[in-house]
C-alpha cells in the first residue's frame, strides 16, 4: 500500500495553498481570462463599447499569411537557438568538468551573460554586428555587402539566433555542469580503464547520464525563445527586414501596442499560449519517454 | 552643468516646499525623450517657478508611442493625467476616444484666450475636426525638409538645392560622376517617403480626402505617382547614387548626413539642431524645401510632431491648473519661443513667428534658414490632400509599408507588387478599425 502524508484538516490545507493559488489566479488565470474575452470581441483602445464578434479575430489571424510567416519564423528561431545554445553549453560544461587549468574562472564567466536583460543583450549585439559602425564593419570593408542584417533577412535572423543562444548559454552551462558533477567519478574512471578515450567517454557515458537535465533544458529554452525573445528583436531588428525576424511575440506587440488593436493581439496571445502548452505537452508525452531518470 | 541645474532645482524645491503643499497639482505626461525630453521637463519647471498657485507634475513616458499606450492603459483604470502630449499619428485615436476634453471647449470653459486663427493653417487643419474645431493644442511642430551638403553640390557646379525630383535625379548622377560616394541617404519612413511626398504634390494617399471625410476611407497610393517615386529611389540605389541608412545599419539618415557620408537627405526640421551639434567639423550644409514633381504646383507640406490633449474626468481645480499651464506653454514668448530656442521645432502661430523674426532669431548662424520649414508648411493654401491624414490605426499601415518596402528594395519583390500588398493589407486594417468604431462618426 502506498504511503501518503495527508492533512486531516482540509481547511488548514486550503489555507496553506491559498496564497499560491491567489498569486496564480491574479497573475495567470485572470489576465488569461481577460485576454480570451478580448479575443472574442472588438475592443476600442480606450475601452467602452466593445462588441461580441465570436471567432472573427481568430479567423483574421489564421487567414493572414503574415501570421503564418511569424509562426514559421518563431519555430525556426526556437529550434535553432535551442540547438545552438545547448550544444555550446554542453561542450563548455564537458570541458570545464574535466577540471582543466582555470576552470573556476570559466565557470564564473560563462554564467555572466544570463544575468543580462534581453534588451541589453540586443543593444550589445546591435553595436557589435551593425554593418556600418560595428566591429563587423571591418569584415564588411574587406568584403563589401557580406554582412548586412538591416537588409538581408538571413543575416538578421542569424543575428537574433546568436544573441538568444549567447544569452542562454550561461544558464544551460550551469545546469549541465551540475549534472555532470553529480555523475560518480568511478563510472568515467571505469570507462577510462577499459580504454575509452576522452571523447568516447563523453559521448557514451556522460551525455546519456545527463539526459534528464538535457530534457529539462530543452523545455526551458524553447519556452524562453518563444516568450522572452522580445527584447532582443525589438532592439536589434524591429522584426525586419521584410518580416524576416518577426516572431509571434513581436507581432503581438506591434499589433497590440503600436497598432492599438487589442483584440487582434489578444487572439494571437491565446494562440501563442496554446502553442507553448502544446509543445511542452508533446515534449513531456513523447520526448520524456526516452529520458532515464536515475 | 547638469549637476548644477539639478542642485538648483532641488534647492528651489526645498525652498518652496512650504508653498508647494498649497499648490494645486495636476499631471502632465509627455512622450519626447533624450535632449528633447529634458527641454519639456525644463518647460514644466519654468512654469512652476513662474507662479505659486499651480504645480505641473511632469512625467516622461519614454517615447511617443509609449505615451499613447500608457495614457490608454491609465485611462482604462482611471489613473490618467490631466494633460498629455500625443504625436500626430495618435490624433485620430484620441478624437474618437471619448476620453478627451476638446481644446476649443476647454479654452472657452476655462477662459483661455487663444486666437485659433493665428495658428498656421497647415497646423490648425491637421489637428482640427471636419468642422474646423481644434481639439488639441499644437505644441512641438515640425515638417520634413531637404538637407543638402553645399560642398558636394558645389562639385557639380550647383549653389542651390534641387527644386524637383527630376532635377535631383540628374544631380545624383552628376555627383556620382564627380566622385561623391553617396548622394542621398534615405530610409523606409512613411512620413517622408509617402506622406510628405503626397502632400507636397497634392497626390491622394487615401480616398475621402485622406480619411477626413469618414472612417470608410480606402488607401489609394498604389495608383499614384508614389509608385514611380519609389521606383526612382530603387534605381538610384541600384546605380549607387543613394544609400539606405537605418538605425539597424549603425547610422540613421541624420547621422549619415551629419558626418558627411551622404550629400543629402530628407528628414524633420526638428533635426536641424541635432545636425549642428553632431556634424563633422567644416561640414557646410543648408536646408531647403523638399523637391516636388512640378515646381510650379508645390503645395504645403504636412505638419509632424505632437500636440497637447486635455483628458476628461478631472476636477475643476485640476483643470484650472491645467489651463494656466496651457496658457504658459502656448504663449508666443514663454511657449513657442522657448521651444524654438531649445529644439529644432518651429513656432506654430504667426504671432510666435513674428516675435522670433523681430528678435533676429533666424539670423543666428546656427539657425539660418531654419524657417524654411514654415515656408514649406505655408507654400500654398491648404488643400484637401495636403491637409493631413486621418486614418485609423495608421501606425500599422506605416509598419506594413516599411516591411514591404524592405522587401522591394532588397529585390525580393517588384515595387508595384509590394505597394499593392501594402494597400490591400492596409485596407483590411482600416476596415477592422471602422468595425471597431461601428456607429461612431469621425468628429
Amino acid at each position: 500500500m502506498e504511503k501518503r502524508a495527508t492533512f486531516s484538516n482540509l481547511w488548514l490545507a486550503a489555507a496553506f495553498i491559498a496564497p499560491q493559488m491567489l498569486l496564480i489566479f491574479v497573475f495567470f488565470y485572470w489576465p488569461s481570462g481577460e485576454a480570451l474575452y478580448w479575443s472574442l470581441t472588438l475592443e476600442p483602445p480606450f475601452g467602452g463599447s466593445n462588441q461580441w464578434v465570436g471567432l472573427q479575430n481568430f479567423m483574421t489571424v489564421f487567414e493572414d499569411p503574415k501570421y503564418w510567416n511569424s509562426v514559421r519564423v518563431s519555430l525556426t528561431f526556437a529550434f535553432s537557438a535551442t540547438v545552438l545554445s545547448l550544444a555550446i553549453a554542453a561542450l563548455l560544461a564537458l570541458f570545464v568538468d574535466r577540471r582543466l587549468p582555470g576552470h573556476q574562472v570559466y565557470k564564473f564567466t560563462f554564467f555572466l551573460p544570463y544575468a543580462l536583460a534581453a534588451p541589453a543583450v540586443g543593444l550589445a549585439f546591435r553595436f557589435i554586428f551593425s554593418p556600418d559602425a560595428g566591429f563587423v564593419s571591418v569584415i564588411n570593408n574587406a568584403f563589401p555587402g557580406l554582412w548586412n542584417p538591416a537588409l538581408n533577412g538571413y543575416d538578421a535572423f542569424t543575428l537574433i539566433v546568436l544573441a538568444q543562444s549567447w544569452k542562454m548559454v550561461g544558464y544551460n552551462f550551469i545546469f549541465f555542469l551540475a549534472a555532470l558533477q553529480s555523475i560518480p567519478r568511478t563510472i568515467s574512471e571505469a570507462g577510462a580503464m577499459d580504454g575509452a578515450s576522452v571523447l568516447q567517454r563523453m559521448r557514451d557515458i556522460q551525455l546519456p547520464l545527463i539526459t534528464p537535465t538535457l530534457f529539462f533544458l530543452i523545455v526551458i529554452n524553447i519556452t524562453d525563445s518563444f516568450v522572452d525573445s522580445f527584447g532582443i528583436v525589438d532592439i536589434t531588428t524591429s522584426g525586419g527586414p521584410a518580416r524576416a525576424t518577426e516572431l509571434m511575440v513581436y507581432k503581438i506587440y506591434t499589433d497590440g501596442f503600436q497598432g492599438k488593436d487589442y483584440s487582434l493581439a489578444a487572439a494571437q496571445s491565446i494562440v501563442l499560449m496554446v502553442l507553448v502548452i502544446a509543445l511542452t505537452f508533446i515534449q513531456f508525452r513523447f520526448v520524456e519517454r526516452r529520458v532515464h531518470y536515475r | 552643468m547638469k549637476r548644477l541645474i539639478l542642485l538648483a532645482t532641488t534647492a528651489i524645491v526645498v525652498a518652496s516646499g512650504a508653498n508647494a503643499a498649497e499648490r494645486t497639482k495636476f499631471e502632465f505626461w509627455y512622450g519626447l525623450t533624450g535632449d528633447l525630453g529634458e527641454v519639456v521637463a525644463k518647460h514644466c519647471q519654468l512654469f512652476n517657478q513662474s507662479q505659486d498657485k499651480y504645480e505641473a507634475v511632469c512625467t516622461g513616458q519614454g517615447g511617443y508611442d509609449k505615451a499613447e499606450q500608457n495614457t490608454i492603459a491609465a485611462y482604462r483604470s482611471k489613473q490618467h493625467p490631466t494633460v498629455v502630449q500625443i504625436y500626430d499619428a495618435g490624433t485620430v485615436n484620441f478624437m474618437l476616444s471619448g476620453a478627451i476634453y476638446p481644446a476649443t471647449k476647454f479654452a472657452k470653459d476655462y477662459g483661455l484666450d487663444i486666437d485659433w486663427k493665428a495658428y498656421f493653417p497647415g497646423i490648425a487643419n491637421y489637428y482640427a475636426t471636419s468642422s474646423g474645431e481644434m481639439w488639441s493644442f499644437p505644441y512641438n511642430s515640425s515638417t520634413a525638409v531637404f538637407y543638402w551638403n553645399k560642398e558636394a553640390f558645389a562639385k557639380i557646379g550647383k549653389t542651390e538645392a534641387p527644386k524637383t525630383w527630376a532635377e535631383f535625379g540628374e544631380d545624383l548622377k552628376a555627383m556620382k560622376a564627380a566622385g561623391v560616394p553617396c548622394g542621398f541617404a534615405f530610409d523606409f519612413d512613411s512620413w517622408m517617403d509617402l506622406e510628405q511626398f503626397s502632400a507636397t504634390n497634392s497626390i491622394p494617399l487615401a480616398t475621402l480626402d485622406n480619411g477626413y471625410g469618414g472612417l470608410g476611407a480606402e488607401l489609394a497610393f498604389n495608383k499614384t505617382a508614389f509608385v514611380d517615386h519609389m521606383k526612382d529611389f530603387k534605381s538610384w540605389l541600384d546605380a549607387g547614387y543613394a544609400k539606405i541608412q537605418t538605425k539597424q545599419m549603425g547610422k540613421d539618415v541624420v547621422q549619415a548626413f551629419a558626418d558627411g557620408t551622404c550629400a543629402a537627405t530628407i528628414t524633420s526640421i526638428a533635426n536641424h539642431g541635432t545636425v549642428h551639434n553632431t556634424q563633422a567639423k567644416d561640414l557646410k550644409w543648408d536646408v531647403a524645401m523638399m523637391p516636388v514633381l512640378d515646381a510650379a504646383k508645390r503645395t504645403n507640406s504636412m505638419v509632424g510632431g505632437a500636440s497637447l490633449w486635455v483628458m476628461e474626468g478631472k476636477s475643476k481645480a485640476e483643470y484650472e491648473a491645467a489651463a494656466a499651464f496651457l496658457k504658459y506653454v502656448t504663449a508666443p514668448d514663454t511657449g513657442e519661443k522657448y521651444i524654438a530656442e531649445n529644439t529644432g521645432y518651429i513656432p506654430v502661430t504667426t504671432k510666435g513667428y513674428e516675435l522670433l523674426k523681430s528678435e533676429g532669431f533666424y539670423k543666428e548662424p546656427k539657425r539660418v534658414n531654419r524657417d524654411i520649414a514654415i515656408a514649406s508648411l505655408t507654400a500654398s493654401d491648404v488643400t484637401p490632400l495636403s491637409r493631413g491624414i486621418r486614418l485609423g490605426n495608421f501606425t500599422s499601415v506605416r509598419a506594413e509599408l516599411r516591411s514591404e518596402l524592405e522587401a522591394a528594395f532588397t529585390g525580393q519583390k517588384d515595387m508595384q507588387t509590394a505597394i499593392d500588398a501594402v494597400v490591400e493589407r492596409g485596407n483590411q486594417i482600416l476596415r477592422r478599425y471602422e468595425q471597431t468604431y461601428k456607429g461612431v462618426a469621425l468628429p
